[in-house]
């Protein structure tokens, strides 16, 4: 018999037994009867017209089946991909939303923009018939970045877009932000970048595409982290009526946001196999997601703190370039905007924000969510400004934040632009990381380090986040075109065991154990006993998947929901058989009793009753033991932390190394320890990447990918990668019915800054006060070679 | 052309191409598709196998090259016994996997690791996992398995 496991307990996962036996199922795992074979004919050129395309040349290739462009796609009524936030000028006009076609038609608007799609009775014969495909392309000028795009007389990308510009966006109220800067004692500023970056999830995203004639049904298996919002997105993208459509989002190898966009190659795979009656596969190679899946980050900002004499924060003004790349993903443009904007307040009181963003269309891949999206673009300025108001009032970084801080008591605290912070105690976070990194013993360290010939940097990073993505009525209000709540079923079978169908997606986050404990404690059934189920849109109701650390927060909160119809409907059930009223009956460990007697029935009896309705109020009361839930958030959740990283420079090679990293997370009630340490390790060390490592480069004359295979592009490796001291610091959310908070991005939020910080410090008797990310030996030997202050160690 | 291959314990006869590759070979002919392909340059791991006892990426050889010789996959790894190997057993107990897709050429590689004898230490284990890549897990918790895990097996190798 098994044992309840609840809150707080730290099971071993139940999703690992699959995973470590080789019997995952990812979408490249399927074979279907009669599967055709497809590949992405894509542009090798960053701008140019679409000519001509020769389609005969490959269809004469042998086992060639079909090939597909644009045009077909457009003639065959199906529509481009839609954009779903709406954002505005700051004169409220909307958005320049140009059309964002599944396989290009016209103009190709960067390099591996998807133009025609060839189908094969082997992978093989589709290769062959894609590199037969000829296309006649007009050269156009290219605008390869964010400067760029925004030059007097760019060229253009869009003829009814002038100056490539998307939107200028702002926040915050600009006049009273001016009157502070005006009576400023002292204005720190900073120019920054935020670099590029691809997602690369382990798997490379793929699609299966599959029509029935014989019911008109359509099926997509795909590498997504919400399969409900591709059969709406995608079924209005092909004209497929959501019954005849079923998506299914099988074992996903990571996503980190890249996974949460419907992609143009979702639709004309099953598009195709409609087309070819026939099932069609797709798998990308990594090269290949390199220049088509999503990126991440890339913002160009210029910001300024205003000080007073004691500093003290009176004002911040930020004024950023986001870039779109060449069309508007999923949810592109709120990327930068609205997860950006809010954010700019930090853990500390400022009395009044301005922030402005220009988001531009440049001859790149789409940019979109990427782990963290948007928030860690807005505390990598944050902390940098308050780094360097540090520096430039000679107070201490840590003093600074003190000062600077929102009090535990101060809460629930109003920022200037636009949340409201629930909970928190950045104080509190940043004194337990302080003791644990033993900040004290840093001086004889670095002094340690400087022995040995090495640079020795201390970095801070104090953050909040805004995630559980959303109240649907505040997202409306922002441009949202679809609702952020969540749903949950749980079905509770004859025999007294758990299935529960929820509507987010589990792709390495655990959720598999952490519902299943949910499910455990609040109905007193076994652990092993629970199932959880997803990312199938015909066994799930409804969801929104799994992003912007929500599955917990609003996903799980909807199993809560649901826990709790079941309860009340046992409370009946229970009445009845009790012969007692059911205000006395109490539920407690899986056993319903009569308040004050030893007269009881265990859930399983309930169980039983509801579905063998034998003696039962069947006049009141439906048989059946299942209830669904929907959940929408009140308030984002605000999770938040500080984290202290210790770097040693090598100034011989310009190589970092991060010697310590201590971090404290605050994201509220905690369900299981052992899964939200490793997302905070995982988050961190993808924060890590960016700081120290990963970088997107396109060629500003050509437009081409200069990062475009995992041997150009650097990512974190075992040996590159600190072990980390993280721990968690708790105040519970106050709106969620558990407490709890998301934790899956924290890490990638906090990490960068802290890292840079560090970074900055090992340098800063060079005079270095900012250094950009990715902070690579290259970069930093050049910043040694060239700093004007004497290269020896202190 | 004829290859002949002890796969996870089994003589397997096949035909083919002479441009297939190993992995292709284990994951289309034979249906183990616990091997991934997480890369285009050899560069990630995900599609390690034990070769005659030793890792190597599964992407780098052409079918063919395993004629004669004795290959291991994820799955051949519980052929035999009633229960996990143990270096499975040590991922599941130190959380060293999440979305689990770069796990088997995790584990594959960290057997031979282990394989190797000896005392690891964290920097060793980290220097032998330069060639695996994960995106999940931050590593640390993968490091805590192959360390564990070794000790595991190589504690069974003493008592035999
Ligand atoms: S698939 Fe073999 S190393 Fe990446
Ligand atoms: S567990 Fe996801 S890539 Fe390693």
């Amino acid at each position: 018999m098994g044992e309840v496991i609840g809150i707080g307990a730290a099971p071993k996962r139940k999703e690992d037994q699959r995973f470590i036996t080789g019997r995952g199922n990812y979408v490249a795992d399927i074979k279907r009867a009669d599967m055709s074979y497809g590949v992405f004919v894509r542009s090798p050129h960053a701008h140019a017209t679409i000519d001509a395309i020769d389609k005969a040349p490959a269809l004469a290739v042998p086992g060639v089946v079909g090939v597909f462009t644009g045009a077909e796609f457009a003639a065959d009524g199906c529509g481009t991909l839609p954009c779903g936030w709406a954002i505005t000028f700051k004169d409220g006009s909307p958005m320049k939303e140009p059309p964002f076609p599944a396989l290009a038609t016209g103009k190709v608007r960067f390099v591996g923009d998807a133009v025609a799609f060839v189908v094969g009775e082997t992978l093989e014969a589709a290769t062959a018939g894609a590199e037969a495909l000829v296309v006649d392309y007009g050269l156009l000028p290219v605008v390869a970045t964010l400067l760029q795009a925004a030059a007097p007389e760019a060229p253009l990308l869009y003829d009814d877009v002038p100056g490539n510009l998307c939107a200028d966006w702002a926040l915050g109220d600009e006049a009273a932000t001016e009157a502070a800067f005006a009576r400023a004692a002292h204005v720190s500023h900073v120019s920054l970048v935020n670099n590029r970056l691809v997602g690369n999830p382990m798997e490379p995203r793929a699609a299966v595409g599959e029509y029935n004639p014989g019911t008109g049904q359509y099926t997509l298996w795909s590498t997504s982290q919400f399969p409900h919002v591709v059969r709406l997105l995608m079924g209005m993208v092909l004209g497929i009526p959501q019954h005849k459509l079923r998506v299914v989002a099988p074992d996903v190898g990571g996503g980190f946001g890249v996974k949460q966009f419907h992609y143009g190659e979702e639709a004309v795979t099953t598009w195709a196999a409609g087309k070819l009656r026939r099932p069609v596969k797709w798998v990308s190679t990594r090269s290949e997601g390199f220049l088509a899946d999503r990126h991440g980050r890339d913002h160009v900002t210029e910001a300024e703190l205003a000080l007073d004499e004691n500093g003290k924060f009176l004002a911040m003004r930020v004024h950023t370039y986001a870039n779109m790349g060449g069309y508007l993903s999923t949810f592109g443009p709120n990327i930068p905007t609205n997860l950006y904007g809010p954010l700019l307040s930090g853990v500390y009181v400022i009395p009044s924000i301005y922030c402005s963003v220009k988001c531009m269309f440049t001859n790149t891949a789409p940019v979109d969510a990427y782990r963290g999206a948007g928030r860690p673009e807005a505390t990598f300025v944050v902390e940098r400004l308050v780094d360097m108001a540090a520096h430039d009032l000679g107070l201490d970084r840590l003093e600074i934040r003190r000062r600077n801080m929102i009090p535990k008591s101060a809460y629930p605290y109003q920022t200037p632009v636009l949340v409201e912070y629930d909970s928190g105690d950045p104080l509190g976070c940043l004194e337990q990381a302080t003791i644990k990194g033993d900040v004290a013993g840093f001086a004889a360290r670095k002094a340690e380090s400087a022995r040995a010939g090495k640079f020795r940097g201390f970095g801070v990073s104090t953050y909040v986040e805004a995630c559980g993505l959303a109240p649907s009525r505040f997202a409306g209000r922002l441009g949202a075109r679809g609702g952020l709540y969540e749903s949950a079923t749980v079905r509770v079978h004859p025999t007294g065991q758990v299935t529960v169908l929820i509507g987010t997606h589990n792709h390495g986050q655990g959720h598999e154990t952490t519902f299943a404990q949910i499910v455990s404690e609040r109905l007193g059934v076994p652990f092993e006993n629970v199932d959880i189920v997803f990312g199938d849109t015909d066994r799930v109701q409804f969801g929104m998947g799994t992003y912007g650390s929500r599955s917990l927060v609003v996903g799980g909160s909807a199993l809560n929901k649901a826990a709790d119809k079941v309860i009340l409907k046992g409370k009946k059930i229970a009445a009845h058989l009790l012969e007692a009223a059911e205000q006395d009956i109490t539920f407690e460990a899986g056993v319903f009793a009569v308040a004050g007697t030893d007269r009881k029935k265990t859930i399983e009896d309930i169980a039983l009753a509801a579905y063998v309705p034998h003696d039962y109020p069947l006049e009141i009361l439906e048989p059946g033991l299942e209830e669904q839930a929907y959940y929408d958030p009140v308030n984002f959740t605000y999770p938040g932390g500080a984290h202290l990283v210790e770097v040693e420079v090598d100034p011989e090679t310009g190589v970092v190394e991060i010697v310590k990293y201590t971090a404290c997370d605050d994201v509220g009630t905690v369900i299981n320890p052992m899964i939200v340490e490793g997302q905070l390790h995982g988050g961190i060390v993808q924060g890590i990447g960016q700081a120290l490592y990963e970088n997107c480069v396109y060629d500003e004359t050509s437009g081409q990918l200069l990062s475009g295979s995992f041997m150009d592009y650097c990512m974190p490796r075992a040996d590159g990668v600190p072990k980390m001291d993280v721990s968690t610091y708790s105040t519970p959310c106050a709106h969620t019915p558990m407490g709890v908070k998301g934790c899956g991005e924290v890490g990638t939020i906090g990490s960068p800054a802290a890292v840079i910080s560090a970074v900055v410090d090992a340098l800063a008797h060079l005079g270095i006060t900012h250094v950009d990310m990715p902070a690579s030996p290259n970069r930093i030997w050049r910043i040694i070679q060239n700093a004007s202050i004497p290269r020896a160690a202190e | 052309m004829k290859i002949e291959v002890t796969l996870n314990g089994a003589t397997v006869v096949d035909e083919v191409e002479p441009t297939l590759l190993a992995v292709d070979w284990i994951r289309e002919n034979r249906r183990l598709t616990g091997t991934h392909v997480g890369c285009d340059t050899s560069q990630c791991g995900a599609c390690t196998i034990l070769l005659d006892g030793a890792s190597v990426k599964s992407c780098t050889l052409l079918a063919l090259s395993l004629d004669g010789r004795s290959v291991t996959t994820i799955e051949g790894l519980t052929v035999g016994r009633n229960d996990l190997h143990p270096m499975q057993a040590a991922f599941h107990e130190h959380h060293g996997l999440q979305c689990g897709f770069c796990t088997p050429g995790m584990i594959m590689r960290a057997v031979d690791i282990a394989s190797q004898g000896g005392p690891l230490d964290e920097t060793t284990v980290r220097h032998a996992l330069e060639g695996n890549i994960c995106r999940c897990t931050g590593y640390q918790n993968i490091v805590a398995s192959v360390i564990a895990g070794a000790k595991t097996m190589n504690a069974a190798t003493v008592g035999e």
